[in-house]
């Protein structure tokens, strides 16, 4: 009897301790800080949240290293932690244990509604001045005026295709989303809910009917046909990618002929001379296109060193070798003149305004339109439970 | 005092009181098992009772922590989860009743038929991809996978590339050590003598085999059956190597954990009930209480 009390009384209280955790991590953030006055002395030490890539410390190639400059210079200590998605990056800048983030559009919105991220004083930022103007005060980096994220860099979501297997190289997204298509089972499209963008981004001109203009602000009825879209194309789908490398794999080996990628991978598989010639395009309906910002946590306890890293990642020559690393176009665009390979902002199209105009950044979608429709829109929560729905049926 | 004359007092306290003794004997292990094991599924448990409720633009979500069951009312009410749980339960089975038709033939073999050394040299050579990690399986299997130049499709010109059939191929692989191992000591605790006595009144060895051999070594096949089925239940990962767009429950916890976590909560209830469930029918059998 006495035994049995005794376990009762050690189950209670772990429950006691799991639940005050669980419920903890759920209220915290409420308050509002203030804008940073002036950059102070480093506090020693930051934590930086990226995706792979954006924060090379040597430890991936040796040659590669922008972070460790970056602590002689400055002192902060940098400890890199990279994310594979945008879902992940938010729920982890959420537990609070990193200071600044490279958050994507898709993320960003939550961050900021979140309460999470810093409103950020661009007047401390050295470099903000050569920054595209395209990428300032937008809608996935700005809320009412206020700047909560400085561009890095951006890129468009282009349609590869294996020139050996796919002829005549495809002009439309069609490509991917024919269920007759002739090359089922090696097409590849990229695995979040934010794909859901650029199912309706085809639907635009491939069935005017729906009206969409903007594929992020989908009323239910444009939402479920984007999504119907998508479920038929899985039928056609040999795998999935949200991990670069496995994508490119796929391509060299040749499981995959056809689908949606990144300038970088397209360059690492025309850099392997095992892989077939592939072409990556933008389709004539355009495409989605990621732009990534450097956000700060707003309690963070190093605050000093995010505005000293977010000086330091944004310098020209920094901006050139990330650029060139990773594979974007560079927000500051004095950046262009430091890149190895000359053309490097060519190829990513940095000054070509016609090529931008084929694009539409990634943004986190709300009940509000954010075309301006006074209609309701599908919300980001949803756009994830129907990718599941899409994922798993 | 000197650190002897510490420890013999320390001693005399020990001995004098037993329940002390007993007490930091079993103390440490009691509060892992409490507090981890059991710590972590009641948080689960709590957690799925929990849900996310939307803010007005429904950009971000607020964890709510009345308790309710909407989390399992949303699984019920969607097919697609149904619809998962019964693919991972049926790759589950198919996993277990492959297990089972390879092991028993080796683990027969094995126990009764092999000379001692090749005894030890078989249970060498099913116990050594134990000693490769699952990612590295994982990935020589997508290698001889591939569809476009494969070592399969090089070598026998098809594969059945990635997809269902190659997950349940690659997880059936995995697993099979853990069937042949608790078959292979039922079979090493039959007597030699029953065999003998059922060939003597005449029992063909197909008879033997089926009459004899079978019903000895059935607590055996249960427990090796717990761990293939159990451990299929649970994978998620061999999918995203091999599986190509095939999805088990595990796949959809792993992308909700990130969205919605009180669900992926939920969610992860469902493998739980499923053991359970599993369980109590494998005790039903009598099969437990023979182990």
């Amino acid at each position: 009897m006495k035994r049995q009390r005794m376990a009762g009384l050690v189950i209670a209280t772990a429950l006691a301790v799991v639940i005050a955790g669980v419920t903890g991590a759920g209220i915290a953030g409420a308050a509002v800080g203030g804008q940073q006055k002036k950059i102070g002395k480093g506090e020693g030490a930051l934590s930086v949240l990226a995706w792979p890539g954006y924060a090379e410390n040597g430890s991936t190639d040796p040659s590669v290293d922008w972070v460790t400059p970056f602590e002689q210079a400055t002192g902060c200590t940098t400890t890199v932690k990279t994310f594979g998605t945008s879902d992940e990056a938010f729920q982890l800048f959420n537990t609070g244990q990193f200071d600044v983030v490279s958050a994507s559009g898709d993320s960003s919105l939550r961050s900021v509604a979140n309460g999470d991220a810093a409103v950020i004083n661009t007047k401390l930022l050295t470099n903000y001045s050569d920054i595209a103007r395209y990428l300032k005060k937008q809608r996935w980096n700005t809320v009412a005026g206020k700047v909560y994220g400085v561009p890095q860099g951006w890129g468009a979501n282009l349609l590869m295709s294996n020139d050996a297997v796919v002829k005549p190289a495809p002009t439309s997204w069609g490509v991917v989303f024919d269920k007759n298509s002739p090359y089922s089972g090696k097409v590849t499209a990229y695995d979040s809910p934010i794909y859901i963008a650029d199912a309706a981004l085809y639907l635009k001109s491939a069935k005017p009917s729906l009206k969409i203009t903007d594929p992020y602000s989908l009323d239910r009825k444009q939402f479920n046909a984007a999504v119907a879209l998508l479920k038929q194309q899985k039928g056609i789908v040999g795998e999935y990618w949200s991990d670069y490398l496995k994508e490119q794999e796929a391509f060299t080996k040749g499981s995959i002929v056809v689908g949606t990628t990144w300038q970088y991978v397209t360059n690492l598989v025309k850099a392997d001379t095992t892989s077939p010639p592939v072409t990556a395009v933008v389709p004539k309906e355009g495409s989605t296109a990621w732009s990534d910002n450097w956000m700060v946590y707003r309690k963070s306890k190093h605050s000093n060193c995010a505005y000293q890293w977010l000086n330091w990642i944004t310098k020209p020559d920094v901006q050139a070798q990330v650029a060139e690393w990773f594979g974007e176009a560079p927000a500051n665009l004095k950046a262009c003149t430091q890149t190895s390979d000359p053309a490097h902002c060519k190829t990513y199209g940095v000054d070509d305004a016609a090529f931008r105009k084929q694009l539409s950044y990634w943004t986190t979608p709300t009940k509000k339109c954010l075309d301006g429709r006074s209609v309701a829109c599908v919300a980001y929560k949803d756009w994830a439970a129907a990718w599941d729905e899409i994922k798993a049926s | 005092m000197t650190p002897s004359g510490l420890r013999r007092r320390a001693a005399r306290v020990l001995s004098r009181h037993g329940n002390l003794r007993l007490g930091l004997a079993l103390g440490p292990p009691l509060t892992w098992l409490l507090v981890v094991y059991i710590g972590a599924l009641v948080a689960l448990l709590v957690t799925s009772l929990f849900r996310l409720v939307d803010d007005p633009t429904g950009l971000i979500t607020k964890l709510d922590t009345t308790l309710g069951l909407d989390n399992y009312r949303r699984i019920w009410n969607t097919p697609v989860y149904g619809t998962v749980v019964w693919r991972t339960i049926r790759a589950a089975v198919t996993v277990t009743v492959v297990d089972g038709l390879l092991a028993l033939p080796v683990a027969f073999y094995m126990a009764k038929v092999a000379s001692p050394w090749a005894r030890r040299g078989l249970v060498v050579a099913v116990t050594l991809p134990l000693w490769a990690g699952y990612l590295v399986k994982g990935y020589a299997w997508r290698a001889l996978l591939d569809p476009a130049g494969g070592a399969l499709k090089e070598v026998f010109g098809t594969s059945p590339g990635f997809g269902a059939t190659s997950t349940i191929l690659v997880l059936a692989y995995l697993w099979f050590p853990y069937m042949v191992i608790p078959l292979f000591a039922g079979f090493e605790r039959l007597p030699n003598s029953y065999l003998e006595a059922s060939t003597d009144l005449g029992a063909k060895a197909g008879r033997t085999f089926r009459s004899v051999a079978l019903p000895q070594v059935f607590p055996a096949l249960v427990a090796g059956s717990i761990f293939t089925f159990s451990l299929t239940l649970g994978d998620f990962y061999m999918n995203r190597i091999v599986g190509g767009t095939n999805e088990y429950i595990g796949n959809i916890i792993y992308r909700q954990f990130s969205v919605d976590l009180p669900f992926a909560a939920a969610y992860a209830m469902v493998p739980v009930a499923v053991m359970v469930v599993y369980l109590i029918a494998v005790r039903r059998t009598g099969a437990l209480e023979e182990l």
